[in-house]
């Protein structure tokens, strides 16, 4: 699916077309003139564009852009500050996302956050968390299905004999590898992930960007990075946004990255700026 | 390359040595006064102390004997006026800390709040009196002391409990409404667990104020003199501080009784210290435990 969203890039001409295009009939999470606001600042312009639903998205964009506010918009975590209100459609499968009961979508959509935020329990209790509160599992499953999501995560074979440690035995790399395992327990058909690298050394990181890749055989990814490289190695899909909280472009990773349409793109890929 | 003719100016010292030992000295100084206490009751009072001090009652017009009744209605007091009011403290910490969301309202909670842990124990006494005793028909009792003495330590538990809730990181809630937890099952399973040492250190501090308290109970519970334990919550109980004041203002003889006196402060006082070291420590290990 790498190759077929590289072919597609082949023909771009500009990111609102294509996405139109391409994208539209097979998006997860679409979103058509999207402002956010926090208070009176305004931390997204109209954005308009389409997830889709196989393999990974990336938004990058300088520090301050609105990236991992767009992120929020997708699971409603914006929800959590005062005085931030959106102003625009997003929908999930067709529906509309603003207006579900924010319990289910969150079950269809995890996240995995920036800094790694295990309960204070053990590693155990912190993956079955999530099955519990849907009641996704008989208890009798609970341990092959806790079993199951880290094997997903690639932690298993790590923390197997001391599933009842507490989790902040764990390395900063392995306990990132626990959240994902933690959100993925819950069967999200999304999973958002909030520069999940960047609290974490070049090695812990290697391994989370292989995790990624495997997960997106299964479900979607769309992750948050203000790493270049990191974008180019693990999506298929990239989002640039600057300052502002517009969306400069939008396409295939490869397109984007060799011939961005927008002429601040280039800047910002070459580290003009940002 | 540094040359030799480069010095390195030498510290400020005059003005500091005088500010630091100033400093120092005020510090020491709260120590001093703790010690002197200490001092002076462990000197006066210890002679008093016996097992059959601990566990006798009161002989002679209280000229002689124990304070078994007193020691056991301050125990009944402290533990009825914690169950009284942590659930309510509780309550409100997690509603100021998890559910509001600011405003006028919120400030006049927390002014009010505030407020009353700046009331007079004397005013609860008497609040006891005239809303427990009077009002509610209790009578002076158990109950109604407890009662006044959860209202007075109220305001300790609330802000205790909700600095403890406070220092929950938000990752924490924020980890767990991404699971598309409910607010409330976030508040139960994870925020709420992570907050109970802080919550119980703030309950030994409540406890150890209240078992200290005179004024609350004096129109509302205690009793002068009892020859029997309180068979239930609405019977007059004796407690600690109220026995050493009837001792030392009210009893004919008063001067027979200064070592039996002494020894019940003490007692009082060892019970205030030893609760809050508990609590000290409880947190200081609860504090070593938890790592975030």
């Amino acid at each position: 699916m790498v190759k077929e969203g590289a072919a597609m890039g082949r023909v771009v001409e500009s990111t609102r077309e294509w996405v139109q295009r391409s994208f539209a009939s097979q998006a997860i999470i679409e979103t058509s003139d999207l402002s956010f606001y926090y208070g009176d600042e305004r931390a997204l312009h109209d954005v308009t564009l389409g997830i889709p639903a196989e393999g990974v998205t990336a938004i990058m964009g300088p520090s301050g852009c609105g990236k991992s506010t767009l992120l929020r918009t997708f699971n409603r975590m914006y929800e959590l500050y005062p005085g931030a209100r959106t102003v625009g459609h997003v929908s999930f499968l067709g529906q509309d996302l603003l207006r579900a009961d924010v319990v289910a979508l969150r079950r269809y959509i995890g996240m995995v956050f920036q800094r790694p935020n295990p309960f204070p329990k053990s590693i155990f209790e912190n993956v079955a968390y999530g099955p519990k509160v849907h009641s996704l599992v008989r208890s009798s499953a609970l341990k092959d299905h806790v079993e199951e999501s880290l094997r997903r995560a690639a932690l298993w074979d790590e923390v197997k004999d001391h599933l009842k440690k507490s989790a902040f035995s764990l390395s900063g790399g392995q306990q990132q590898r626990l959240c994902i395992a933690r959100a993925l327990a819950v069967q999200p058909q999304v999973l958002l992930m909030d520069e999940p690298c960047s609290a974490l050394d070049p090695r812990a990181c290697d391994r989370i960007e292989e995790t990624i890749r495997n997960l997106a055989q299964e479900l979607t990814v769309v992750i948050v990075t203000h790493n270049l490289q990191q974008a180019s190695r693990v999506s298929d899909c990239v989002a640039v946004m600057l300052d502002g909280g517009e969306l400069a472009e939008f396409g295939p990773t490869t397109s984007v990255f060799e011939s961005p349409a927008d002429e601040r793109v280039a800047d910002y890929l070459q580290g003009r700026f940002g | 390359m540094i040359t030799q003719a480069q010095r390195v100016p030498r510290k400020p010292r005059g003005v500091q040595v005088v500010a630091f030992s100033l400093l120092g000295t005020a510090s020491a100084a709260a120590f001093l006064a703790l010690g002197v206490i200490l001092f002076y009751m462990i000197r006066e009072g210890s002679g008093a102390i016996s097992w059959d001090f601990l566990t006798q009652f009161p002989r002679k017009a209280m000229t002689a004997g124990g304070i078994f009744p007193a020691l056991v209605g301050s125990f009944y007091l402290t533990i009825g006026a914690i169950v009284a009011a942590l659930p309510f403290a509780l309550a409100s910490a997690i509603w100021l800390s998890e559910y509001s969301k600011g405003g006028w309202y919120v400030r006049l909670i927390r002014i009010g709040i505030n407020s009353l842990a700046g009331v007079p124990s004397i005013v609860f006494g008497l609040v006891g009196l005239a809303f427990f005793v009077k009002v509610l028909g209790i009578g002076v009792s158990l109950l109604a002391g407890a009662l006044t003495l959860a209202l007075l330590i109220l305001p300790i538990l609330i802000r205790t409990a909700e600095e403890a809730l406070q220092s929950v990181p938000m990752s924490f809630r924020e980890g767990a409404l991404a699971l598309g937890a409910t607010q409330w099952h976030t508040v139960r399973t994870v925020v709420l667990p992570a907050a109970i040492p802080g919550i119980l250190t703030g309950a030994v501090l409540g406890i150890s104020r209240a078992v200290g308290e005179t004024a609350p109970i004096m129109f509302t519970a205690a009793a002068f003199y009892m020859t029997r334990l309180p068979a239930s919550p609405f019977d007059k109980v004796m407690a600690l501080p109220y026995h050493v004041f009837v001792m030392a203002t009210e009893s004919p003889s008063y001067w027979k009784t200064k070592d039996l006196q002494f020894g019940t402060a003490l007692v009082l006082l060892g019970l205030v210290l030893t609760m809050n070291l508990g609590a000290v420590i409880w947190r200081t290990r609860a504090r070593r435990r938890k790592q975030w």
